[in-house]
């Protein structure tokens, strides 16, 4: 045929060739991200093309894939899961991506056996319904008891970090993310925990701060710390405050006036430093900068001002001391101020910091994070955002289940049983997930240098009992039981694992055809 | 490129730069054309059904899309060739008008194309094939007015609507919970509908998506979902019985148009201007708070004093709400766009039961609910999915089930799907054909086999045999004078659509053939196509 259908550069596949480029490009993600799985599972440096090549180094699966430049749109897919599992749940994004791919891998071979993805497609979405609630059955929920919770939760939070960075301190970091997260008494609200980062000393040395930490410097001549402090929170500029009405100018003819103007302006920045004054505080902090000359005048009044705190910083404040952020001072008997114990500069490592304690809201706390390096630190941050994202959750949703490949058997066992009372090509299918079900402890185990068959077969054979624990015990090696280990899981990530994964691979399966537009020339720059 | 000359042999040049145009002229411009028409319908065709698969596509900017629609399909394609493009276009105008069944006008457009080229290469004249298309066409549609049954529904009785949306649903990716979106989509139809005037704007339906949570978590909101939060992070997160002031004009002081400037020469003025500016802030919240409004809605952004100043007088606010939305708000709360603060009155102000405020996932996203308005005629059907690619995916197939239950509406007349109705036509105009003497009747009879083409593309795709089951189909018909038979697609072994609810709307259908037909039509009679050829 002469005419062409596209654009020039535009590639059209179709068919066997659609389905095997998105098999191999889902494939090819999957086995990048296996190996970080698991408690032994491995990092990965990524380096950035921008300029400055800057490194990163990391076992977070959103964190990998959204560095990655991908042209495969079958592996966008999969990247796109990854990014809103960290969205929604906060953990589980490698899991979700192995999941998936594992699916993929599965239904590769029943599609070479000529069953038709519509079919398979039917037998996953039997399979993940029963995988569900086999699992939502097997929950163990302990809100009853506030102490047994604790350890739950201390045990979900190890589990998470177990393959992250802060695995050496998990015991110290589980007890920090879990503190804080009580502190905030089932709000879920993670803005109240701030995560300041400070390079030096050892990860031993993080710690938990109750109350506020504020990365800035008091003014000059200004007092160093204040007890009982009242804070006001404002946005205001701080300079010479401008006058807004559009098209004004100033037009003098003379010298003179020039100093008159001056002395105006002057004067309206010391009504102003006045008004702010007459709210009775003792301490301010703006969010834009303050000059040097109303910071005299705040120093002359006793007063710490603090200038040019971030937006993030600003409303944090004001939401952990209770205060209103302000931009007009006209009125103060009505203005809510904030109130904290103590105000002080306080020093971590070299760096002078200012901390508010005793904040009203008892919610808020600060964990400093300490660490050898930025790259360190940075890894150890995201390590406990994931942390700190699935005990928020699970504060929500309290249910739990044991971890270990203990989830994945349990259901593969269960759906293995409904593919059995299913007639027809479906039933193959609904086998194949259990496979892929079980690929996932097998993954872990052979990231952990272990017999992957061996150890999946015994677990198999443990399953077949009633009410069984078991699961890899990766530390030893063996088959170990879960309860004991204490390695447990949030029922809302495995769910939200299984789940997102599962509707991916239909995703993919369904596509028969994959047409690439040309991609949009890019107009040379000069 | 055959050449004219003149008596000394030179050429004479017709077209501008006529060497480097390429041009296909009569037999070889039709069948190029056909082909590339064919080529379109081909991709689209795997897509039909309830078994159809997705395509992939990839823009130009590296963005995937994943879709079952056929409009969506050939719109991110960016088909070069110029009939694809007429086909595009079939898609959209089908899109347009109707809402679903773009996939079947484009097979339909094909198959009625490929019988036409074998009907050139018998040497019919193109003109006599399009006007046998037209009489069988009309044979057709009046077919299927017979067989269409009107169905009863009320506001009370939503089930058969909810049945058609279904069968709309079933061949997209979210067909795993098509009774719930179906359902969603019915009453969002019922709620914004005019009973009495057969009509529905589906504008006061808003569709919004989120990432994230799950299908299950779809939701119908009678009210308005906005994409926005509060301008300050301290306002109150929920306001009851809310009076909602909406403003398109900024909390700024004023930007007359006309170019001016004020000149400041002594210090009386500087300090008059200054306190001229706190007074602008302070009058225009003032004037909200006087007419009563306990929520502002604004299309602008604040100053940070006069957000503030809001705040500070427990006035909640949200700013940068886009113009679409701002209109939606006023039809549902009944308020008043105001464009300047003057003409803020008590009367111009909305209603709602609730307003509030909620958070989604680990990240700050957040989104205003309005609710329980004064008039419930507005509505928002909030999409939860997995991913990206699913919210939009579902976006659409959300968009395909309400212009179903639209059309429903209108016009409820009814026929079966699953390719009965493709099957019964096919048949009646067979029958005509033999009554149509001349060249037409070869054409009237290709357009009969043309009608075959989409339940054969069902057969195809749900894996069964597509000539087997068709015969046996049309001969069941034919034997049964039942014209509800179709392709059993989903396997449950009746072919009778009555029986299994597989519905579509007449005037989906009618549309279909009449559009294929008159784009047949059209690509039939071009007979010369001039292109310039590769520029460099």
């Amino acid at each position: 045929m002469a005419d062409k259908l596209f654009k020039d550069d535009a590639v059209e596949e179709k068919g066997e060739r659609a389905r095997m480029a998105s098999f191999i490009g889902a494939l090819a993600i999957v086995d990048l991200l296996k190996t970080t799985l698991g408690p032994k599972g491995m990092d990965k440096i990524l380096q950035s093309t921008s300029r400055g090549h800057s490194v990163s180094v990391t076992n977070d699966g959103a964190t990998i894939l959204k560095s990655l430049h991908i042209d495969n749109p079958a592996a966008k897919v999969l990247v796109d899961i990854s990014k809103v599992q960290d969205d929604e749940v906060g953990d589980g994004t490698t899991s979700v991506v192995v999941l998936c791919g594992e699916l993929l891998r599965e239904a590769e071979k029943l599609v070479n056996l000529k069953i038709h993805p519509m079919t398979i497609i039917d037998g996953y979405r039997m399979a993940v319904e029963c995988a569900r609630s086999v699992l939502e059955k097997r929950t163990r929920d302990n809100r009853a008891d506030p102490e047994k919770f604790r350890q739950d939760l201390i045990n979900i939070a190890m589990t998470t970090l177990s393959s992250k960075i802060l695995s050496q301190e998990k015991e110290h970091f589980a007890n920090l993310a879990v503190n804080a997260v009580m502190r905030l008494k089932g709000s879920g609200n993670l803005e109240a925990i701030q995560i300041i980062k400070k390079a030096g000393g050892s990860l031993q040395d993080s710690f938990l701060d109750e109350g506020f930490i504020l990365d800035k410097k008091i003014g000059v001549g200004q007092p160093k710390s204040i007890q009982n402090a009242k804070i006001l929170v404002a946005n205001t500029a701080m300079d010479t405050d401008k006058v807004k009405i559009y098209g004004a100018r100033v037009r003098v003819d003379a010298m003179s006036k020039i100093a008159e103007i001056e002395a105006a302006e002057k004067d309206k920045m010391k009504q102003k430093v006045q008004k702010i004054l007459a709210h009775g505080i003792n301490c301010f902090v703006n969010r834009q900068l303050i000059y040097n000359f109303p910071e005299e005048l705040f120093a002359d009044a006793g007063i710490m001002a603090i200038e040019h705190a971030d937006f993030e910083g600003i409303e944090r404040l004001a939401l952990v001391t209770g205060g209103e952020i302000t931009s007009t001072f006209d009125n103060p008997e009505s203005v809510k101020l904030g109130h904290c114990d103590l105000i002080e500069e306080i020093m971590i490592g070299e760096d002078r910091l200012i901390r508010f304690s005793g904040v009203e809201m008892g919610e808020a706390c600060t964990i400093v994070l300490r660490g050898a390096s930025t790259h360190v630190l940075d890894e150890a941050e995201r390590s406990l955002h994931d942390a700190l994202c699935v005990l928020c959750q699970t504060v929500q949703d309290s249910r739990v289940v044991w971890g270990g490949g203990w989830p994945e058997l349990l259901m593969a066992k269960h759906v293995d049983e409904l593919a059995r009372k299913t007639p027809g090509k479906k039933s193959l299918a609904v086998e194949s997930f259990a496979a892929a079900l079980r690929a996932i402890p097998a993954i872990i185990a052979d990231n952990a240098g272990l017999d992957s068959a061996d150890l999946v077969s015994r677990l198999r054979a443990e399953h077949s009992k009633e009410d069984c624990m078991s699961g890899i015990d990766v530390l030893t090696g063996g088959v170990g039981d879960m309860e004991q280990l204490g390695i447990y899981e949030a029922f809302k990530v495995k769910q939200a694992v299984i789940l997102s994964a599962t509707e991916a691979a239909e995703m993919i399966l369904r596509v028969d055809e994959i047409i690439k537009c040309a991609p949009r020339k890019r107009e040379e720059r000069m | 490129m055959a050449l004219a000359f003149d008596e000394y042999g030179r050429p004479f040049i017709i077209l501008r730069e006529q060497e480097q145009k390429t041009r296909a002229k009569g037999l070889e411009a039709q069948k190029a054309n056909i082909m590339a028409a064919k080529s379109v319908a081909r991709i689209l065709r795997t897509s039909l059904g309830p078994k159809g698969m997705d395509k992939m596509l990839q823009s130009g900017d590296g963005d995937v899309t994943i879709s079952n629609d056929g409009a969506t399909i050939l719109e991110q394609m960016e088909v070069e060739n110029q009939i694809g493009k007429l086909m595009v276009e079939l898609s959209r105008s089908q899109d347009y008008e109707i809402g679903d069944g773009t996939t079947g006008v484009v097979v339909t457009a094909g198959a009625l194309l490929e019988q036409a080229e074998i009907l050139l290469e018998r040497g019919i004249h193109p003109i006599r094939v399009a006007e046998g298309y037209e009489q069988a066409a009309r044979i057709a549609v009046d077919h299927l007015s017979k067989i269409s049954h009107s169905f009863e529904f009320s506001s009370t009785n939503i089930q058969p609507l909810v049945q058609t949306c279904m069968t709309t649903l079933s061949s997209k990716i979210v067909n795993r919970c098509k009774a719930l979106l179906a359902e969603i989509a019915v009453k969002a139809v019922l709620a914004v509908a005019d009973l009495e005037r057969k009509d529905v704007n589906l504008d006061l339906i808003k569709v919004e998506g989120k990432v994230g949570g799950k299908l299950e978590d779809t939701e119908l909101v009678y009210g308005i979902v906005v994409d926005k939060d509060m301008s300050h992070p301290q306002m109150p997160k929920r306001i009851e019985d809310a009076k909602i002031a909406i403003l398109t004009c900024p909390f700024e002081p004023p930007k007359p148009k006309t170019k001016h400037k004020i000149d400041i020469d002594s210090t009386e003025k500087f300090e008059a201007l200054r306190e001229a500016e706190k007074k602008y802030f302070d009058e225009m919240v003032q004037k909200c708070k006087d007419v009563g409004a306990t929520l502002v809605i604004c299309q602008w952004g604040f100053d940070d004093e006069a957000n503030h100043l809001l705040m500070h007088r427990g006035l909640p606010a949200v700013r940068w709400v886009g113009g679409v939305e701002l209109e939606l708000i006023a039809i549902a709360t009944g308020g008043r766009i105001v464009p300047r603060f003057q003409e803020l009155t008590p009367e111009k102000l909305g209603r709602a039961g609730i307003v509030r405020e909620k958070s989604f996932g680990t990240t700050k996203d957040r989104m205003l609910y309005i609710e329980q308005c004064a008039n419930s005629r507005a509505v928002t059907i909030f999409i939860r999915g997995a991913s990206k690619m699913m919210v939009e995916e579902t976006k659409r197939s959300i968009h395909d089930a309400l212009c179903v239950a639209r059309n429903l509406i209108r016009d409820n007349s009814i026929v079966y799907g699953g390719g009965s109705a493709e099957i019964a036509c096919s048949i009646a105009v067979e029958a005509a054909a033999d009554r149509i003497p001349g060249v037409e009747q070869y054409a009237v009879r290709a357009f009969a086999d043309a009608l075959d083409g989409v339940p054969m593309a069902l057969a195809e795709n749900s894996g069964l045999q597509p000539i087997d089951t068709l015969t046996a189909v049309k001969a069941q018909q034919i034997k049964e004078k039942n014209p509800h038979l179709g392709i059993d697609c989903n396997d449950v072994k009746t072919n009778d659509m009555k029986e299994q609810n597989v519905f579509e709307t007449l005037i989906g259908k009618k549309q279909q053939i009449l559009l294929a037909t008159q784009v047949v039509k059209m690509i039939l009679k071009i007979d010369d196509v001039i292109t310039p050829s590769q520029y460099s």
